[in-house]
């Protein structure tokens, strides 16, 4: 016998495959693709045409755009902090591409892309700088630059609103050609959530965002630079919301002064779906990528199902407040767990 | 038996290492202020490589903020500051542990929500060749230091939910594994229990023998004498002395310290027991304590004993209703108390002083006045509306009583030292005249002069007719303050002792029972 026998005994069985598959089942990313596989089977029952590959790529054309949203979004509540002006972010940056392309209409597409997300990235900054100078709420900040940008975007627009038809047809056919049954701009919102994906996963700056929005003064103890990483996931944030701007651009018909209009809190609604908890620290972006899906999904299938459109939105709010009650029975059932487990035989 | 198993205490080392070391760390008149408050005035140390330094004094000697200044977190208004020899001034606390000094604070300060591994080593994970995290590599790390430490934690749990002795050994593997030059070490034993206490004791002595600095600070001098080669006092903000142990005693400091001279440490006096006011019979929580039965009488105070872990704490939130039972009845003043309702529990007449006064006890950025009175909202109201008047007159009778240091009752109780911050927490639930009083670890991270008038506070109100249970893991303390004591094992009670039956040694062994036959 040893001093050691005082303390409880932990588990020894953990590293290898079998912990992966205990993590796996134990992730808060599970019960939303869960939800969203029931979704599409239920509806398919229904209504066998939701499946036809036309659908399909209907569905993935749809959730291209809230997929890279809820990304940086989801990069922004990780550190404890919402973006609500990326409404008016992507407005701007999908009216300045419509301008670009107006004023000079054999621009390199790969430039528009880099400039899309550049000025996306400049808004983010403000957004960022204002949030770590003032030490005043994002949710108040950036409720304000909501606002003001929206309003620089309809003072320049004013009723002006650009067409698909004005913009170059390659530009254009990124939202229509496929490459292995996948649309290009779906790929592009794949290729979004895997770099990122892996970054929050596995690269440090990544890991600091989460050390900052479960306790942003032990982050600070722990020297931490975090006005740099706040700063930087608001700029990451704008930089993707820019990256949409400009698909969103070749996606629709138009783009005017009331563009992206609304488009924040479907997008901090997927972000929670996906099971980011709004109070930091915790959740993936592959979560938000899921929740994003499931909620654009939603939208199709109750089309399909020809459920009255007055109960979409009622649907789509039962649905967060599902995931939360889900997200809080998981965590109450985990502590318990700990609870036994870790307990000598008492 | 077990009667080895003595917490804490151990011969002094052999002298010879101190004086000799060059410097590892020196500070020389540093001072800070906050606005109106000078927080410290002269805060001067000199630690060499290679030994173990104690700072000790009161609340608000300017402990904390001198650790701060070390860490980074404050920078100083004047005075020199060297760290191996170069001066140096940090900004930020990074600054701090480029310069290989690492602070293990007196409240811990992990991220919940990651991993144990991870908050060892977020910042500096390890990496394979592509740059990204090697979370095998990582886990196999965390997993080596706790066996270095002779902790089993999984390092694959979250953080959230970890007891204090846990956290606080994550901050040490978490030092320990930065290789710190100098290692600050503000009150880690306070929450720990003998044996955790003696591999802590191992662990510093090693480091210190590989040459590091360890800065040691506690208000338990059985330590800082069993631990230390030298020992620097503060007072009031200021640097008083520099002491070789061997060369002092214990009244020596503790006069140094408190300016004046002590009566007795724990001066509980009989007072005549009443009736019952509480029975537990047959509590039960599964996987954390099963079948505890208890009576505590009005005038009485019932020690609650045993190692940190041995599920004390979780017997008191029980009763007092912040946690489930699974089965067994909780009877107050001979009617039967509702369980898992705290607001039930205070109504019926019990006060419950928690442990981790951060979190549990106080609300930080409320005043003084506000928090004392928190738990007298219904009194103090009038027509439903609080009166500030009435609020400020309370508080102010209550922390005057309990001397609480403060400028003004309207300052953040942030702002407070430890020490004055638990006379806040006591003026809160003594201000609702319990008959039941529940104070768990009422001195841990306090000083000597406000811990003697926590005693006596004690003893005043047993005196006066309320029963009170303690859980304590300072021995010294129970056997000064209990007339019973219940030990508690995992989960268990193991013994239950009357003054005149209690000794050092019965009680160790009751809460160590498991380990009979062992060293």
């Amino acid at each position: 016998m040893s001093i050691d026998t005082a303390r409880p005994p932990v588990h020894t069985d953990h590293g290898g495959p079998l912990h992966a598959v205990r993590g796996f089942f134990r992730s808060r990313e599970i019960p939303v693709a869960g939800a969203l596989i029931a979704l599409v089977i239920i509806t398919t029952v229904i209504n066998p045409r939701f499946l036809s590959p036309q659908s399909v790529k209907d569905l993935m054309l749809n959730a291209t755009i809230v997929i890279i949203l809820a990304v940086g979004q989801a990069l922004v509540i990780i550190t404890e902090n919402v973006d609500l002006s990326i409404g008016s972010i992507l407005g701007l940056v999908a009216f300045g591409t419509g301008t670009l392309f107006n004023a000079w209409p054999g621009v390199p597409i790969p430039l528009v892309f880099l400039g899309g997300m550049l000025f996306g990235a400049v808004l983010g900054a403000i957004n960022g700088f204002l949030v770590t100078a003032a030490k005043v709420p994002a949710l108040v900040i950036t409720l304000g630059t909501m606002y003001i940008f929206r309003g620089i975007l309809t003072s320049w627009a004013g009723s002006k609103q650009y067409f698909s038809g004005d913009n170059p047809k390659a530009f254009g056919n990124l939202s229509v050609d496929v490459f292995l049954g996948i649309p290009i701009i779906t790929i592009v919102a794949i290729v979004v959530v895997i770099a990122v994906g892996i970054f929050m996963h596995s690269v440090r700056a990544g890991r600091d965002l989460y050390a900052i929005g479960s306790d942003r003064d032990a982050a600070r103890l722990f020297g931490i630079a975090v006005g740099p990483r706040v700063l930087a996931a608001f700029v990451a944030s704008g930089a993707l919301t820019g990256l949409a701007g400009v698909l969103y651009t070749s996606r629709y018909n138009s783009v005017g002064a009331l563009t992206g209009s609304g488009l924040e809190l479907d997008v901090v609604a997927a972000v929670v779906v996906g099971g980011v908890a709004i109070s930091g620290g915790t959740g993936t972006v592959f979560g938000a990528a899921i929740g994003a899906v499931l909620l654009s999904t939603i939208t199709s299938s109750l089309t399909a199902t020809r459920v009255d459109k007055f109960w979409q939105q009622a649907f789509v709010g039962m649905l967060i407040l599902a995931a939360i009650i889900v997200d809080r029975a998981v965590s109450v059932r985990n502590a318990r767990k700990l609870r036994v487990s870790e307990s000598r035989d008492v | 038996m077990a009667n080895e198993v003595q917490p804490g205490i151990e011969p002094p080392p052999p002298s010879g290492t101190p004086a000799s070391g060059t410097p590892a760390l020196s500070l020389t008149g540093a001072s800070k202020t906050f606005g109106p408050v000078v927080a410290l005035a002269d805060g001067t140390i000199d630690l060499r490589a290679g030994e173990i330094h104690a700072l000790v004094g009161e609340n608000g000697a300017g402990k904390s903020t001198l650790v701060k200044i070390l860490a980074g977190v404050h920078a100083p208004d004047g005075g020199d500051f060297e760290v191996g020899g170069v001066g140096v001034s940090f900004k930020t606390p990074a600054d701090s542990k480029a310069a290989g000094v690492s602070v293990i604070y007196q409240e811990p300060t992990l991220f919940p929500d990651l991993t144990v591994a991870e908050n060892i080593f977020i910042g500096r994970q390890p990496r394979n060749r592509a740059g990204l995290i090697n979370r095998g590599e990582m886990r196999r790390m965390a997993r080596d230091l706790f066996t270095t430490l002779g902790v089993p934690i999984d390092p694959d749990r979250i953080a959230e939910g970890l007891s204090i002795a846990d956290q606080q050994i994550i901050e040490i593997a978490k030092a320990i594994s930065l290789d710190a030059k100098v290692l600050v070490m503000d009150e880690p034993t306070a929450a720990l229990s003998g044996v955790e206490v003696d591999r802590l004791f191992g662990v510093a002595r090693g480091l210190r023998d590989k040459g590091a600095g360890i800065l040691f600070i506690s208000h338990r001098f059985e330590e800082v004498f069993a631990l230390c080669d030298r020992i620097t006092v503060m007072r009031d903000g200021r640097y008083i002395g520099v002491h070789n142990t061997a060369d002092v005693t214990v009244p020596q400091i503790v006069k140094e310290m408190v300016g004046r001279e002590l009566g007795a440490l724990f001066p509980k006096v009989d007072a005549p027991v009443g009736e019952t006011v509480l029975s537990v019979e047959g509590l039960t929580r599964l996987g954390t304590f099963r079948d505890i039965s208890f009576e505590v009488k009005a005038g009485e105070i019932v020690a609650l004993a045993g190692l940190v872990g041995a599920g004390r704490t979780e017997v008191v939130r029980a009763v007092f209703g912040i946690d489930r039972y699974d089965s067994g009845s909780v009877t107050l003043h001979g009617k039967a108390l509702a369980p898992h309702n705290p607001q039930a529990a205070i109504t019926a007449g019990i006060g419950f002083v928690p442990e981790d006064r951060r979190k549990q006890g106080l609300v930080m950025d409320l005043s003084v006045a506000k928090n004392a009175t928190l738990t007298l909202r219904k009194a103090l109201a009038r027509f439903g509306l609080i009166s500030g008047n009435r609020e400020r007159r309370t508080a102010e009778d209550w922390s005057s009583r309990l001397q609480v240091k403060t400028g003004s009752q309207d300052y953040a109780v942030s702002t407070l030292s430890g020490g004055n911050q638990q006379k806040v927490v006591l003026a809160k639930w003594l201000a609702t005249e319990p008959t039941l009083l529940i104070v768990d670890e009422p001195t841990r991270g306090i000083d000597v002069g406000t811990k003697s008038e926590v005693h006596r506070l004690l003893s005043d109100l047993a005196g006066r007719g309320i029963a009170i249970i303690m859980v304590s893991s300072e021995l010294p303390e129970v056997l000064g303050m209990a007339d019973r004591i219940l030990v508690m094992h995992e989960g268990r009670i193991t013994a239950e002792l009357p003054r005149a039956e209690a000794t050092a040694e019965r009680v160790m062994s009751a809460a160590t029972s498991s380990l009979e036959g062992a060293l």
